[in-house]
């Protein structure tokens, strides 16, 4: 098939972002041509900045060098400016009579900055901040040194400001509202930032308005004068006024535009040959100067030009972030409020910091953080989320950035940690390294953290750490991952819930016809996708949907655990805990029969035989005749008891035998994660049943029952979920908190995090108020534990041999 | 083509054929769909991939990142996800998927008549 024509005008972030997409989904599809007005390949434009500051070189930021346009077929053509569309042709013409023959045509020409109409506006010595072009101007400029006069107290103004400051110039910013940054802080903030920005010399000129630029004896700028009659001296005026959409060239092809190219939610112009994205276009009467936003247009962009047309762009919420050195600020929605929303303050003028979130609704709808902005980003995805925050109101303003207790040595604020310090202890990566990652591979999802330096991506505890460093490196183009619309995986961009309920609805029973039926992109999914499409299908199908083997973790397939060298590990099943001397003899001999290296007692009170070789796995099980531990699934792992009422002289319940009644009704039940139970027989709590899934403590008067502990990554205790008087009840409540956790958590949640979405009201009011639904509940999962066998013990009689044998050559 | 299979027979027929030699592991039915099975060899263990397609792959039972068994690894498409850290390796190079970086080896391998051969 012939290749169609995609012509890109523009060879920016947002361009380029939308082509890396493309290339990704279908590399084969287009010829694709980039013109670009700049003399440079694509470059990370918002850290011009700290190359203005110093701080980086414009090598440091470049994204795309031209070896990676060749690389990818990409012809393009640099230093050139498109200035005409013909439509009815299907081409473009550049300005030195290059003409381009378009089937697709993307417009990314980005933004101009907005140049004020006063006197003297083209004086030699006045500049904007827009480009490269721009920044090595300034650089130049405060080479010479002597004063500079900046227009403009916003994001731009104030960066432009602080790096002429730090290159030796005395800078002036002059500001024509109230307050500094009036579109994203408050008086409050914004005064605080001033007072930081004094101390380190910048000088300010508020509620001014610049009336001239005024000329010097050789035609070069010497001040600036305001209506009210006052002149300051300056040999550098840097105009940071505003941008405005680059329109011009789509205009002039009569495409429509208002404030910006006008795009609908799958970025095509009028024109549906015809695509905008970036800060040119206008997409529900916005058009946005962030890069974050520009990303997620991008990405809906590439899928529809792959005519994959799947994806709708419906807007962002944008946040921002000051990128001056030392200075830590955080603004995201609407931060000034209005007669129906609240705030939550919190204000030490002395310390520095200042923290407002506004509240509508039982839900953030904007904040503005000074001084300490480690939580911005869950504020941020809290506020995009819409999550309720009801039941987190009295410790909202103290912040919680999902961080982990273990494994990164307690530090929870990534800016005050040296670069040599490690910061994820699972893969031993240091601050310095995910800095120089982030800035050389220019990375702005924490997936691409993880893909790129394995941050974060084990055991997750670090993650708020990373997103930190990832938060102050690339400032305002961070967008924390959105929880609620998050794909399943790359095969789809469904989410899980979606998934989950076209199963339902859909009666669908087979992996294949969830793949057809939801058009999977891959033909047969991925390592994530398959085993989590696995459960939703048995969890959700009992005794119709039939299990893939292939589809599992090799744990989960071979019931056993892979260790590091490739051998296995096997825990043999105790109910509450307790053995006898036939078991442990049995044990004892097959540790010597097959000359097990290593015997450990685990923490979930059984006994772990390590360093098996797979193929003995099935003969080991028949010694053994005892039934699987679980140890390797997601499923129930233990419940762990203390002695109770039997032998302790505290103990006011049976505690050992409750804790074996559940592990008989429960052990062969499958979840979206490991689950661990414990029963202690009084408030002492031996069995630690504050950090179990579900925990249970005796009391004289019956079992108090807690949920959605946690014990691993980050310590969670668990939430005290009702109070009931007998054994029976206890099996029932904990089944039917166990099978609600089974039909409505994401695969690989723990309950901890679905309780978290969905809350523990919720939970208490489908396990504990609601009689029927409880009941149903636990009928359910009697219904899918009926008939489950013991998987050792079928493997033991030779079941799935192919699973352990080797093949002969 | 049946001389082919006539020799392989012989070659199999005979322990410690030579290197180069085509060797006969099994039927296709005794690999499952989107998965393996493990040949021992002297060269060290060689995984067999089947894809959802019924192509045969084999490649060095190790990943090029810590070592593990990608035998007992997720298949998918034309890769399989290692079982220890989950790196993708493709099945037709042994090559990781990037970022990642690193290479198993891969080893010759047909099927004919629904008989896998081996060439190590």
């Amino acid at each position: 098939m012939k290749r169609m024509k995609l012509v890109m005008v523009g060879n920016g972030m947002a361009g380029m972002r939308t082509l890396e997409e493309l290339l990704e989904i279908a590399p084969d599809l287009y010829d694709i041509t980039v013109f670009g007005a700049e003399p440079h390949p694509n470059y990370n434009r918002i850290l011009l900045s700290p190359v203005l500051a110093g701080e980086m070189t414009l090598d440091d930021i470049m994204l795309n060098d031209l070896e990676w346009y060749a690389r990818n077929g990409i012809r393009l053509h640099l230093g050139r400016k498109v200035v005409g569309i013909d439509r009815r042709a299907r081409s473009v013409v550049a300005d030195d009579g290059t003409r381009e023959p378009y089937d697709r045509l993307l417009l990314a020409t980005g933004s101009d900055p907005f140049i004020l109409p006063i006197p003297g506006k083209d004086l030699e010595g006045v500049l904007t901040y827009r480009d490269i072009g721009d920044t090595n101007a300034m650089i130049d400029a405060a080479g010479r040194g002597g004063r500079a006069v900046v227009i403009g107290g916003g994001l731009l103004g104030l960066e432009a400001a602080n790096g002429l400051a730090l290159r030796g110039m005395e800078v002036t910013v002059v500001h024509l509202m109230e307050w500094l940054m009036e579109r994203q802080l408050d008086r409050t903030a914004a005064d605080m930032l001033q007072k930081s920005l004094e101390q380190k010399g910048l000088k300010f000129m508020l509620r001014k308005q610049t009336r001239a630029i005024l000329q010097g004896p050789e035609g070069r700028v010497r001040g600036v004068s305001f209506a009210d009659g006052e002149e300051i001296p300056a040999e550098l005026v840097v105009m940071a006024v505003g941008i405005r959409p680059s329109d011009a060239l789509a205009r002039s092809a009569g495409i429509h535009c208002s404030r910006g190219v006008v795009v609908n939610d799958t970025l095509q112009t009028y024109d549906p040959r015809i695509y905008a994205v970036g800060e040119c276009a206008s997409h529900r009467g916005t058009a946005y100067g962030l890069v974050a936003p520009l990303f997620e247009m991008a990405k809906v962009c590439a899928n529809h030009l792959a005519m994959l047309g799947i994806g709708r762009y419906q807007g962002s919420v944008t946040s921002t972030k000051l990128k001056v050195t030392g200075i830590d600020l955080f603004s995201a929605g609407n931060f000034t409020g209005g007669a129906d929303t609240e705030d939550i303050v919190l204000h030490d003028a002395v310390g520095g910091v200042y923290k407002r979130l506004v509240i509508k609704e039982e839900r953030i709808v904007g904040s503005v953080l000074y001084g300490d902005t480690v939580d911005g980003a869950w504020y941020f995805q809290l506020l995009r989320d819409r999550h309720n925050i009801g039941e987190l109101r009295d410790h909202l303003m103290f912040g919680q950035s999902h961080l982990g207790t273990a494994g990164h040595q307690g530090q929870n604020k990534a800016a005050g940690m040296p670069e040599a310090m490690e910061v994820c202890g699972c893969n031993g990566v240091c601050k310095g390294a995910i800095v120089k990652a982030i800035k050389e591979q220019g990375l702005f999802s924490l997936e691409d953290v993880r893909k790129h330096t394995k941050a974060s991506s084990s055991c997750g505890s670090c993650t708020g750490l990373v997103e930190q460093i990832l938060a102050s490196t690339v400032g305002g183009a961070y967008a924390p991952q959105q929880n609620k619309a998050k794909p399943m995986c790359g095969c789809t961009d469904f989410t899980h819930e979606e998934v989950r309920r076209v199963i339902r609805e859909q009666h669908l029973l087979a992996i294949p016809a969830v793949m057809r039926f939801m058009e999977w992109r891959t033909p047969n999914g991925c390592a994530s996708c398959r085993p989590a499409l696995n459960y939703y299908l048995i969890s959700t199908w009992p005794h119709q949907a039939k299990d893939d083997p292939q589809s599992r973790y090799i744990n989960e397939r071979a019931h056993a655990n892979i260790q590091k060298d490739g051998t296995y590990s096997v825990v043999p099943r105790m109910f509450g805990g307790v053995t006898d001397a036939a078991q442990l003899r049995r044990i004892a001999d097959v540790v010597d029969k097959y000359r097990i290296p290593t015997v450990k007692v685990t923490g979930g009170q059984r006994i772990d035989l390590l360093g098996v070789k797979k193929e003995d796995l099935p003969k080991i099980w028949a010694d053994l005749a005892m039934p699987s531990g679980h140890a390797y699934a997601k499923a129930l792992r233990t419940v762990k008891t203390c002695v109770g009422s039997e032998w302790c002289r505290f103990g006011v319940q049976d505690s050992t035998q409750m804790g074996i009644d559940m592990e008989q009704a429960f052990w062969k039940l499958y979840a979206p994660h490991k689950v661990k139970m414990a029963v202690s027989g009084c408030p002492r709590n031996c069995a630690e049943s504050g950090i179990k899934d579900v925990g249970v403590i005796g009391v004289d008067s019956g079992w108090e029952i807690y949920v959605a502990g946690n014990g691993g990554i980050k310590t969670e205790v668990a939430q005290f979920l009702c109070k009931v008087a007998t054994p029976a009840e206890v099996l029932e409540t904990a089944g039917a908190f166990i099978q609600l956790y089974r039909e409505e958590a994401r695969y690989l949640d723990r309950t901890v995090h679905w309780v978290a979405r969905a809350g523990l009201d919720y939970v208490k009011q489908r396990v504990v108020q609601d009689e029927a639904s409880r009941a149903a509940l636990y009928a359910r999962l009697q219904f899918a534990l009926q008939g489950e066998t013991d998987p050792w013990a079928e493997r033991a009689q030779g079941g799935a041999r192919h699973e352990y044998e080797a093949l002969t050559a | 083509m049946s001389a082919g299979i006539e020799r392989v027979r012989r070659d199999t027929a005979r322990p410690g054929a030579a290197a180069g030699d085509w060797i006969r592991v099994g039927a296709i039915e005794d690999i499952p769909r989107l998965g393996a099975r493990v040949v021992r060899s002297a060269h060290g263990d060689i995984a067999v991939f089947r894809s959802a397609e019924d192509e045969v792959f084999a490649l060095r039972d190790r990943c090029p990142h810590k070592g593990g068994p990608l035998s007992q690894g997720i298949v998918f498409g034309r890769h399989v996800a290692c079982p220890l850290h989950n790196w993708s390796i493709g099945l037709e190079d042994g090559a990781a998927v990037a970022p990642d970086r690193g290479c198993t080896g891969r080893y010759p391998v047909k099927v004919e008549n629904g008989i896998v051969y081996l060439r190590v």
